[in-house]
């Protein structure tokens, strides 16, 4: 990659977009410097927020001709640093391509701008009795596109599945700036699956102008059954009874003592404080579906030895309910001045097990973590607490985080569920996949991006083209 | 096991070596549906490569290898109450569990319950150099690398020989109940649309001979409820069976099969055989339809000229994209030449 001419660059992007769209000056691209994940920051050389698509088109044409680094961003709000922009590179936020295209109720589809808010879908298709699956916690602020990116989950995966499984067709402009359509109005498309293999890229493939997604109806009812359990053992033994029951929860949540604590002072839901392990049970249905499961994750709550039980009477009380386990992150931020949030996914067998180990590694680091845990489908939150400010705590944390994510490697699992691997868990992929894996993945890279100018860096490591792109920026800065 | 992994390794690297082709076969269930006729040097036969390796009811997880007979599947998993919610078709059991990744081939529940492709948390294959590859693995979430476990489906195993693959099960719906109504394909379209935007146990909506057939399925009481509400007439029917095995009479016959990836506005067609099914996604026609709406895909199912393309074209974007990716599983384009396009 030859050195980049910001001059030439500068008045390129000048040519295609108007000056309120491009950001030039440092302290104004401060705000861009990091996503979710402040540990990684970096400034780009220039920021360019694209109004239309064609705009998007031409900065990419643009880059592409003058071989600059591009790192596409939606609402930046991504936890592994994806979203942070190359040094050398041109940060395209794509925040202003926000509008809702169209709701189509019988279809039962939403066609959308990438960077319109993923709770915008929902709530624009309420009108017609109709929403959005995939809810991840951030969900009132982080864009349809990087939820794309990163394959987004949620607290309602097991029931209703990731992003990858709720989309029908988007919009696609390559490293290029060539434009192409993938999927389509049915459920079946000729050729490769690019819409699976593009959800969950991280932006290294292609940058997409814009998705339909499928919406699911509203349903009548949705009840929630908080227990409280004497063990993580016990706990993690009824979510497996509730699989095997037969029932599918609509949500099903695990938090451990810490993140009780941290919850319920925060949020004052009443959650049992004497609890060593909490379960957040939700079903949703039809009245009369509800009611059964209800009655039947209660029995299987009891049997398994639950020390306090509550069932959410109505709407107000489930959303109390709720209101601790999606406020557990700033929770968990008030006990400590910073936090770092691990993304591994588990075998549900495996969980008692991996939380002994993190309780061990927490005393052999000497920093706390509280265990915020998508039970359902294995995917595990841990919060490591440190404090940004002593930079040997920094170091503490992130080698306490690599231990987590290989160990949750070494039980059958995968070192990150829904957050991406980014900048931030590069250094793993080595632990989950073998050499020859890694070196398809780059084969694969190359074919959609042959300079390898898409968010480089991020999300595959790349072995044999290591000479050509620029070295990472260092890994810790903290501006 | 293991030795019979590393015979199909050594085959498909052996190929590599001396320049040749090869058509990779399961159960041949599908040999002469969905993808063109493949003319290859040799066969690489998975058929003998079965039987589960793991499963764990409580996990919902599933995995085996790719000669696993669909059939055999799902009498594993009705033992446990579970189910793959795909719901394949056997075939009169020589589906297999591969070949039916590769074709992302589902039954008549696919809007509500998913695909094979929504199922499948990870593979092992053998790409095109010959190397064995496991991508995915046996937890629900995985986001680390390309998704190149879902780029199996549908890809007819032009990308890659599938020889194991993980899957998500479910458990089985409690109670069933098929409701028919007499009506005519665009009043069926129209109940179609309206039944399902509401939030009842719904997953199956077919029109075929004159008939609407909706089926609920879930916890019983719900289920009653809402037949309660819907009204129609409560059939016993092998119908769903028969779309999912294709062996309803509709199927029957030599003339050409051909499938409409479509949603609920395309109008029904004026003339010739047709069925309704996936809600009004998914049309089977007997005779080319008279226009293709925009976004949507059509495809010969079966039966016609197997010579020719049997999908509609990519734009020459797509076109591209698509053949740098096979090239960078399979350079030297030996897997399944010509199956899923000609120039593949």
């Amino acid at each position: 990659m030859n050195s980049i001419d910001r001059g030439q660059l500068l008045a390129d992007l000048r040519a295609i977009l108007p000056d309120h769209c491009l950001i030039d000056d440092r302290e104004s691209q401060r705000p861009f410097e990091c996503d979710g994940l402040p540990l990684y920051r970096e400034l780009p050389l220039l920021v360019a927020l694209p109004e239309t698509v064609d705009e998007v088109q031409s900065v990419l044409r643009c880059c592409h001709r003058l071989a600059v680094p591009v790192v596409a961003r939606g609402s930046g709000t991504g936890l592994c640093a994806g979203a942070m922009p190359h040094p050398e590179g041109v940060l395209l936020g794509l925040s202003k391509l926000n509008r809702i295209l169209d709701i189509d109720p019988d279809a039962r589809t939403a066609r959308v701008q990438p960077g319109v808010s993923n709770l915008a879908i929902s709530g624009a298709a309420a009108a017609h009795g109709l929403y959005y699956g995939p809810d991840p916690s951030s969900q009132i602020a982080c864009s349809i596109g990087g939820n794309v990116a990163e394959n987004a989950g949620g607290v309602h995966c097991l029931k209703y599945g990731l992003t990858v499984h709720n989309l029908l067709s988007m919009e696609l402009l390559t490293v290029e700036g060539d434009r192409t359509s993938l999927g389509g109005t049915g459920l079946d498309s000729p050729g490769y699956d690019l819409m699976a293999l593009l959800t969950g890229s991280e932006g290294l493939l292609g940058v997409v102008t814009e998705v339909t997604v499928k919406l699911l109806p509203t349903p009548e009812v949705a009840r929630v059954i908080m227990a409280g359990f004497d063990s993580v053992r016990a706990a993690g033994d009824a979510v497996g009874a509730v699989i095997a029951a037969g029932i599918i929860p609509a949500g099903l949540e695990m938090m451990d003592a810490l993140a009780i604590e941290a919850a319920d002072e925060f949020a004052n839901a009443g959650y049992p404080r004497d609890a060593q392990a909490l379960l957040l049970c939700e079903l949703d249905g039809t009245e009369q579906e509800v009611e059964h499961h209800i009655a039947a994750v209660q029995s299987v709550f009891t049997q398994c030895g639950a020390s306090s039980m509550r069932v959410s009477a109505d709407e107000a009380e489930r959303q109390l309910l709720w209101k601790g386990r999606k406020s557990a992150f700033p929770a968990v931020g008030r006990m400590s001045p910073d936090y770092y949030c691990m993304d591994g996914t588990i075998p549900r067998s495996q969980v008692s097990h991996v939380l002994e180990e993190i309780a061990r590694l927490s005393q052999h680091y000497q920093l706390r973590c509280a265990n915020v845990f998508h039970a359902g489908d294995g995917n595990l939150h841990p919060l490591i607490m440190f404090d940004a400010g002593k930079p040997e705590e920094i170091a503490r944390a992130e080698r306490f985080g690599a231990d987590i994510l290989e160990l949750s490697v070494a039980v059958g699992g995968c070192i990150t569920g829904e957050h991406g691997v980014g900048l931030e868990k590069l250094a793993q992929m080595p632990s989950q996949f073998g050499e020859a894996e890694l070196h398809q993945f780059e084969e694969i890279k190359t074919a959609f991006d042959p300079a390898l100018t898409l968010n480089p860096g991020k999300g595959i490591p790349i072995l044999k083209r290591c000479q050509e792109y620029r070295a990472l920026p260092a890994r810790h800065r903290h501006g | 096991m293991a030795d019979a992994l590393q015979a199909l390794v050594e085959q498909v690297a052996g190929a590599r070596r001396a320049g040749q082709t090869l058509r990779i076969r399961g159960g041949d269930s599908k040999v002469h549906m969905i993808g063109r006729d493949c003319h290859a040097d040799r066969d690489l036969k998975l058929a003998g490569y079965h039987g589960v390796s793991d499963y764990q009811p409580r996990e919902l997880v599933l995995s085996a290898r790719a000669g696993t007979r669909i059939s055999d599947l799902q009498l594993l998993l009705a033992e446990r109450g579970q189910t793959l919610p795909f719901d394949p078709p056997a075939f009169a059991g020589s589906a297999t569990l591969g070949g039916t990744l590769a074709c992302n081939i589902n039954g008549p529940g696919r809007p509500w319950l998913g695909s094979v492709r929504d199922a499948v948390l990870g593979v092992q294959l053998i790409n095109g150099e010959g190397e064995l590859l496991e991508f995915g693995g046996k937890v629900m979430k995985n986001v680390a690398g390309y998704d190149i476990s879902r780029l199996q489906a549908g890809a007819l195993g032009t990308l890659g020989a599938i020889t194991e693959v993980h899957l998500k099960v479910l458990p089985l719906p409690e109670y069933s109940v098929t409701l028919a109504y007499d009506c005519s394909a665009e009043a069926a379209l129209q109940q179609m649309a309206e039944k399902a935007r509401q939030p009842k146990p719904l997953n199956g909506a077919c029109w075929l001979d004159g008939r609407l057939y909706l089926r609920l399925a879930g916890a019983q009481q719900a289920v009653q409820h809402t037949a309660g509400i819907w009204g129609g007439e409560q059939v016993e029917t092998p119908l769903w069976e028969q779309l999912r095995d294709l062996t309803h009479p509709f199927f029957d016959g030599e003339q050409p099969l051909w499938r409409l990836a479509t949603n609920i506005h395309t109008p029904a067609e004026k003339a010739g055989a047709q069925c309704i099914d996936w809600g009004g996604s998914q049309r089977w026609l007997r005779s080319l339809p008279g226009t293709i709406p925009a976004g949507s895909h059509l495809a010969l199912f079966a039966g016609g000229d197997r010579q020719s393309e049997v999908r509609g074209e990519l734009d020459p974007v797509q076109q591209r994209l698509q053949l740098r990716l096979k090239q960078s599983m399979d350079p030297a384009g030996m897997l399944n030449p010509g199956r899923l396009y000609s120039w593949m």
